[in-house]
C-alpha cells in the first residue's frame, strides 16, 4: 500500500529516514505549493531524482556541473534530441568529451541538490509506492542516504530560523538611506549582486527569487544578510493597499471630514482622562 | 452609536493587560489563565485570548482596546483581532531583548494584516537595565519615521501620550 500524506505532519526528513532505515525500493512523489519533484530509491538508496519543471537532461546536468561548455550544450541539444541519456552518455565517453565518473559524479551531484531543495519544502502532499520505473533511457546512480538526511536537518533548521527572521516574502524591499554606506563599498558576492539588481518596492521578494532562479531558502538568506547589514529594509510592496485605504475599513460609510472630527473627539477624550 | 477599535500587542509580558487597565473606564474584560509552561513562568498569569477595555467619548463614540495574547502559540487570534482596526500600538519590555525578534516578527504581520497606522510602545522604561530607545530602534529595525514612545504601562500620563501619538498619525493619514 501506498504512504501518503502531508509535510507539514511527516516531513521529508522522516520520509528519507524511514525509506533508508527500512531499505526501500519505489518511487517518492512530492506536489509542494509551487513545484513538484519526483525521487526513485533502491533498498533505502537514492537512484534518481526529478523536479517537474526541470527536464534534467544529460547535457543540461553535465553543464550545470560545468562538464561541458555552451556551445557544446546548444549543439548537444540540436543534435541529440532523439538520443536517451545512456546512449548520449556512452558517445560522450567515446568520443573522449567527458569520463564515465563525470557523467555519475555530476548526476549525483544534480539529484543530491534536488533532494536537498526538497528539505525547504514544508507545505504540500507526499506518496511513496511501490514502482520503481525511472524514465526511459535515464542514467541511475546509487546515493547513500546517512549524509543527505543530515545535510537536510541542518538545512532545514537554518530555513526555520530564516522563515522566522523574513517571515513574509510577499513584502517588497528598500534601500536604507543610512549616511556615509556606499553599496560599491560594501563586498557582495555574485548572487547578492543579482538580488540587489532588482531591489525596487515594486518588486516582492518572492519576484525577485522567481526571477533568479533562487528557492525559498536561497532568497531569504540573500535578504536576512542584507536586512542585518543595514543595506535593506522590508516596505509594504508598490500596489498594496495605503494606511489611509486601510483606514477606511475603521470608519465604514464615514466621509473623509467626519472622519477627522471622530478623530479629534478621541484625542479630546483621551486628553481628559 | 459608532465604536471604534484599537489593538494593543506584543511579545509575552511586554505590560500589555496593564496599559488597557490603566485607561480602561471598566475593569478590563480579560481572559487571563495560569501559566503552564515552566520556560515563561516569569509572571503568574497570561492572556489567553483577549484583554478588553472601553473609553467611552460620548453617547455616540466608544473606543475599545483589544489586546492580543502574548504567547505565540495564540497567534492564530492577531488577524481577526485587526479587522477593522484604527490603529495599533506594538508594546515590547525594553528590559527584554530576547523579545525583540518577536516584537519585531509581530509588527511585520500587523503590517501585513492591516495597513494602519501604528506606533511602537517601549515598556518598562523605569526599569533597571531597560535599552535606551535609539538601540530599540536599531534592533527592531525601525524606520526614522516610525514612532518609538517610551512607556511605563501603569502610569497613566505615558499610557495617554502613547494613544494620543497614535491617534495624532491617524489624523495626519487622513489629511
Amino acid at each position: 500500500m501506498a504512504l501518503q500524506g502531508n509535510l507539514r505532519d511527516f516531513t521529508v526528513t522522516q520520509l528519507l529516514n524511514l525509506i533508508n532505515l527500512a531499505n526501500k525500493t519505489g518511487s517518492l512523489l512530492i506536489q509542494g505549493p509551487n513545484a513538484g519533484a519526483r525521487a526513485i530509491f533502491r533498498e533505502g538508496k537514492l537512484a534518481f531524482a526529478q523536479l517537474a519543471n526541470e527536464n534534467g537532461s544529460l547535457p543540461a546536468v553535465l553543464h550545470l556541473a560545468d562538464k561541458i561548455t555552451d556551445a557544446q550544450l546548444r549543439t548537444l541539444e540540436q543534435r541529440a534530441a532523439g538520443m536517451s541519456d545512456k546512449e548520449l552518455g556512452l558517445l560522450l565517453i567515446n568520443a573522449g568529451y567527458v569520463s564515465q565518473e563525470d557523467i555519475l559524479e555530476s548526476l549525483r551531484s544534480y539529484f543530491t541538490d534536488i533532494i536537498q531543495q526538497l528539505f525547504t519544502w514544508v507545505e504540500g502532499r507526499f506518496k511513496f509506492q511501490d514502482d520503481q520505473d525511472i524514465p526511459e533511457g535515464r542514467i541511475p546512480v546509487r546515493i547513500a542516504l546517512e549524509d543527505m538526511i543530515m545535510q537536510g536537518s541542518r538545512q532545514m533548521r537554518e530555513f526555520e530560523q530564516l522563515q522566522y527572521e523574513v517571515p513574509n516574502l510577499d513584502m517588497s524591499l528598500a534601500f536604507t538611506d543610512r549616511p556615509g554606506v556606499n553599496l560599491k563599498k560594501v563586498n557582495l558576492n555574485v548572487e547578492e549582486w543579482r538580488v540587489v539588481s532588482y531591489i525596487n518596492p515594486k518588486n516582492s521578494i518572492r519576484d525577485i527569487a522567481k526571477t533568479t532562479q533562487m528557492n525559498d531558502l536561497e532568497i531569504r538568506r540573500i535578504v536576512y544578510g542584507l536586512l542585518q547589514a543595514g543595506l535593506v529594509k522590508l516596505v509594504r510592496p508598490h500596489g498594496a493597499p495605503t494606511q489611509l485605504e486601510g483606514l477606511q475599513t475603521a470608519f465604514p460609510g464615514v466621509e473623509r471630514e467626519e472622519q477627522k472630527g471622530l478623530v479629534n473627539r478621541l484625542i479630546e477624550r483621551i486628553r481628559s482622562i | 452609536m459608532l465604536t471604534v477599535k484599537m489593538v494593543v500587542t506584543g511579545p509575552f509580558n511586554a505590560g500589555k493587560t496593564e496599559f488597557i487597565q490603566t485607561v480602561s473606564e471598566i475593569d478590563v474584560v480579560s481572559t487571563e489563565r495560569k501559566i503552564s509552561s515552566e520556560a515563561e513562568r516569569v509572571k503568574e498569569t497570561t492572556t489567553v485570548a483577549m484583554d478588553f477595555g472601553r473609553i467611552t467619548v460620548d453617547e455616540e463614540l466608544v473606543l475599545y482596546l483589544f489586546g492580543t495574547p502574548g504567547q505565540k502559540r495564540f497567534d492564530f487570534m492577531w488577524e481577526i483581532l485587526s479587522e477593522g482596526m484604527l490603529g495599533f500600538i506594538v508594546m515590547v519590555d525594553s528590559t527584554a531583548p530576547e523579545t525583540f525578534r518577536e516584537a519585531r516578527n509581530i509588527l511585520e504581520a500587523f503590517r501585513t494584516f492591516s495597513p494602519t497606522p501604528y506606533v511602537v510602545a517601549a515598556s518598562k522604561q523605569d526599569k533597571e537595565g531597560a535599552w535606551d530607545l535609539e538601540d530599540i530602534r536599531i534592533a527592531l529595525r525601525l524606520d526614522d519615521e516610525d514612532k518609538l514612545l517610551p512607556c511605563v504601562a501603569v502610569d497613566k500620563e505615558a499610557v495617554k501620550n502613547v494613544l494620543l501619538e497614535l491617534l495624532d498619525s491617524i489624523l495626519k493619514e487622513l489629511g
